[in-house]
């Protein structure tokens, strides 16, 4: 296919021809950063949490009377709720991933440092790794009879001391001492020292507040929580067993002490969803943006491609009458809107970039992976192919015979 | 003229309908989006107290030990330094917040026992914050003295509770307190919820929290110091684990202090107040940067706490790329269309019209194609709003169109079409008479 006789053409109709190119260009830089986005906050709504998720409930219990007794109650409780058939396993625990509320403490290497090294969550609550689904991959796990009462560790100084370890999570330990095993190594809060004793692959942070690169930044202390302290009953069950076991759970406890509030009953999959369903809206909305945004691009070029057929019936009759073949006028159309198209591309690809740039600038992201590149401008060709089929296939109907007539 | 151009414009919309039907769309999807997302921006980052945000101050001081030397004051204080510019009472109006989350049950009422959002002030509140009361009335700064058991619910709370009845008098127990209801305030929903907002330079811009509804019950702060004990909602601690024994004295940021201030020179004053107090707690020990306060007025406050979440402005500026798609879009088919009928324009200037009258036309029509995009654009921010309605964050109930904003749908869309015709009808009263008419 000759191209320079299109090329003249185009001259003859900047403006018409700018303004496809523009519309292309413009669809092609927003849709590429919109798609990229979209990848972003799937990626996100991906994190691992290191936890056996399918397997938890939650369920929140409130108010239960003096803290003097909170101790015995608790027991009761936990007896009370292990008694439910298909429980695996039972903790009260201080926080729970996902739910946005947490406990979090600076952490430094040496009592002597101006500047905490870092800031990470603190998983407080008897057998909450077992009952988490953590898993272990260096030193050991905490034994029955080094936990300590959080309630008189808070009131007491001295027994602060004697909390006999912390295990922390993998991502922690390479933060803290990169390249070297975490285990026996001291971090101090405050001006006690408490020394590594176990490493687990994964335990996210109940909040991302300080960013997700942080996310996985958890220690998890031997200490004990009560019904005074602590409102969070973490069950592990099997995954078709959570609806029955989240709703004896709440019968359970209800039963035990009526006077309390019973709320947030959920599997940890729902809690999960909640977290991140402020990115799912967002991925849902920017797919709908460019979904219109192509839809709308290629509506344009069906507008303009039938004007351009229209305008040109009589130039098109003339080409029929002088030999063209109906094979010729459609692929001059489909040439027309490959160059138109590829120019479009181009400068979008440049626009995409900057954009991208802006974004990263102001909202911390990371730059487009080369390969949008080239796949979007496939898809824009393809659309672009298939807006001008509908006009292309209309010229190539044009009969020879209208050369003849006046109009 | 022109009521003859606007017959026009009709006549040559009707004549190619897919066409017309076309532009109208893009336009009305264009507006639909930039609407909806301007309507939600307007909603959230609106003055929440107009007319009275100059005179509302946030003073802050730094109470902690950090040895960062460029660290920022806490966003919000500890209780001793709290209560201490409080109750100097140095400003027209002053108001402690605090917020905590209790037990709550009314005797006589056949619900279970729920927990209860619980913001405890001083009765400079409801006045400073011009709150609405429905029944009874606010507590007295006689009330804060004595640390009175009295409380103001919600309108929320009230019709939850009392089907909506004056329940001024009757009793509700409060984690293991009773405190009488003097209060019951009339529906009442700022946005953001502005007196409770802090820490939003942390949130990466999911700050759509601030927009919650108000606490459910209000209650004096010193009574609620016997009431709920140490279970506030603490913003921060600093030092050691043993000192959060009794949150009045623990090393902890949770208590926020509002002032109205009515001119520059009180503003100046209290500046200098806070300014002095804090070095005077240096003097004596107790801080260890003395020089670290700042005093913001509310709008301040609220812009850097970057209140309006970022997910909501990127949305305004998605909607507003896609309005400009459309719009070229609608100028490509514009100008198709007009030349389309060089023509007939070619005729219409040999007949004597000049090229304003036919660059009048041409605006007629592109006008009249954004009126109808403006009323499709309308149609499509209803629904767009509904469904902002249907989304799980907090600011979903506040999302309507005021009439403003309505005119702005139409404005809008108009001024959008005519921006589109500019080109195409500058194009079609250039067309030469002559070499028109030749052809036909």
């Amino acid at each position: 296919m000759d191209v320079l006789p299109i090329l003249s053409t185009l001259r003859r109709h900047k403006i018409t021809a700018l303004l496809v190119v523009l519309e292309i260009a413009l669809t092609c830089a927003i849709v590429c950063n919109a798609v990229f986005l979209i990848s972003q906050r799937l990626e996100r709504m991906q994190m691992t949490s290191g936890i056996a998720e399918h397997e938890l409930v939650q369920i929140q219990a409130f108010g239960i009377g003096k803290p003097d007794d909170a101790r015995a109650h608790t027991q009761e409780d936990l007896a009370a709720l292990r008694q439910i058939p298909g429980v695996k396993s039972v903790a009260l625990v201080n926080e729970v991933p996902f739910t946005n509320s947490s406990w979090n403490s600076s952490i430094k290497l040496d009592p002597k440092q101006k500047l905490p090294t870092l800031n990470a969550t603190q998983y407080f609550g008897e057998d909450l790794l077992s009952t988490f689904g953590a898993k272990l991959v260096a030193g050991r796990n905490f034994n029955p009879d080094e936990y300590l009462e959080f309630r008189q560790v808070q009131r007491d100084e001295t027994l602060q001391k004697k909390v006999t370890g912390v295990i922390i999570t993998r991502a922690l330990g390479e933060k803290l001492w990169p390249g070297q095993s975490a285990l026996g190594k001291p971090i101090y809060l405050g001006d006690d020292s408490v020394r590594v004793i176990g490493v687990v692959e994964g335990l996210i942070r109940p909040s991302l507040f300080n960013g997700d690169d942080t996310a996985q930044w958890s220690m998890v202390f031997p200490l004990r929580m009560d019904t005074g302290n602590a409102s969070r009953y973490v069950l592990r069950t099997a995954p078709k067993d959570r609806e029955r076991v989240l709703a004896a759970a709440a019968a359970t406890l209800r039963k035990a002490n009526p006077h309390r509030i019973i709320q947030d009953k959920k599997t940890l999959d729902d809690i999960r969803g909640e977290f991140f369903q402020d990115d799912r809206a967002m991925a849902g909305l920017l797919a709908g943006v460019c979904i219109a945004l192509l839809v709308v691009t290629a509506l344009g070029i069906v507008g303009l491609g039938s004007f351009w057929v229209a305008q040109r019936r009589r130039t098109i009759g003339v080409r029929r009458a002088l030999g063209a073949t109906r094979r010729n006028i459609l692929h001059y159309f489909q040439t027309e809107n490959f160059l138109l198209a590829t120019i479009g591309i181009a400068l979008g690809m440049v626009l995409a970039y900057g954009i991208n740039l802006f974004l990263m600038l102001h909202y911390e992201l990371p730059r487009l992976p080369a390969y949008y590149f080239p796949v979007g401008a496939v898809v824009l060709w393809l659309i672009g192919q298939a807006a001008v089929l509908g006009p292309a296939m209309r010229a190539a109907a044009v009969p020879p015979v209208v050369a003849t007539r006046s109009v | 003229m022109f009521t003859y151009y606007l017959d026009l414009a009709l006549r040559s919309l009707k004549r190619n309908k897919a066409l017309t039907a076309l532009m109208v769309l893009a336009i009305a999807v264009g507006i639909g989006a930039s609407m909806t997302t301007l309507t939600v921006m307007h909603l959230l980052s609106g003055d929440p107290m107009p007319g009275r945000s100059a005179t509302l101050f946030y003073p802050q001081v730094d109470p902690t030990d950090s040895p960062k030397p460029d660290s920022q004051p806490r966003d919000v204080m500890d209780y001793r330094s709290a209560v201490d510019l409080w109750s100097a009472h140095r400003a027209d109006r002053q108001a402690l917040i605090a917020s905590t989350e209790l037990k709550l049950r009314a005797p006589g009422v056949n619900l279970p026992p729920q927990m209860a959002r619980v913001l405890t002030t001083t009765s400079d509140f409801f006045p400073m914050f011009s709150v609405p009361l429905r029944y009874g009335t606010a507590w007295t700064p006689a009330d804060d003295e004595q640390r009175s058991r009295v409380a103001v619910i919600s309108s929320d709370l009230n019709n939850r509770l009392f089907g909506g009845a004056n329940s001024v008098g009757r009793t509700v127990r409060l984690k293991d307190s009773d405190v009488r209801i003097i209060g019951v305030l009339a529906p009442w929903r700022p946005s953001p919820q502005f007196y409770d907002v802090a820490g939003g330079r942390f949130s990466e811009g999911k700050t759509a929290s601030f927009y919650a509804k108000p606490e459910e019950v209000f209650m004096p702060f010193s009574t609620a110091q016997d009431v709920a004990g140490s279970e506030f909602n603490v913003f921060t601690c600093w030092g050691s684990v043993e000192a959060m024994k009794h949150l009045q004295t623990a090393p902890c940021a949770w208590v926020a202090l509002w002032v109205q201030l009515d001119d520059a020179a009180k503003v100046a004053g209290y500046r200098r107040f806070v300014a002095d107090y804090a070095a005077q707690q240096k003097a004596l020990g107790r801080f260890v940067h003395g020089d670290n306060t700042r005093m913001m007025d509310l709008m301040q406050w609220l812009d850097f706490n970057h209140v309006v979440p970022s997910d909501v402005r990127l949305q305004v500026v998605l909607a507003f790329a896609f309005l400009l798609i459309c719009l070229c879009n609608t100028v490509g088919l514009l100008l198709a269309k007009f030349l389309r009928r060089s023509g007939e324009i070619g005729v219409r200037r040999a007949l004597g019209a000049s090229r304003g009258a036919v660059f009048a036309q041409c605006l007629v029509e592109a006008g009249t194609i954004g009126l109808l995009g403006g009323l499709g654009g309308w149609l499509l921010t209803l629904l767009g709003l509904w469904l902002v309605r249907r989304q799980p964050v907090e600011y979903a109930d506040l999302a309507h169109l005021d009439a403003g904003m309505f005119l702005a749908t139409f404005a809008l869309a108009v001024l959008a079409a005519l921006l589109a015709g500019l080109v195409p009808a500058l194009r079609a009263s250039r067309v030469t008479p002559g070499l028109q008419l030749k052809t036909l």
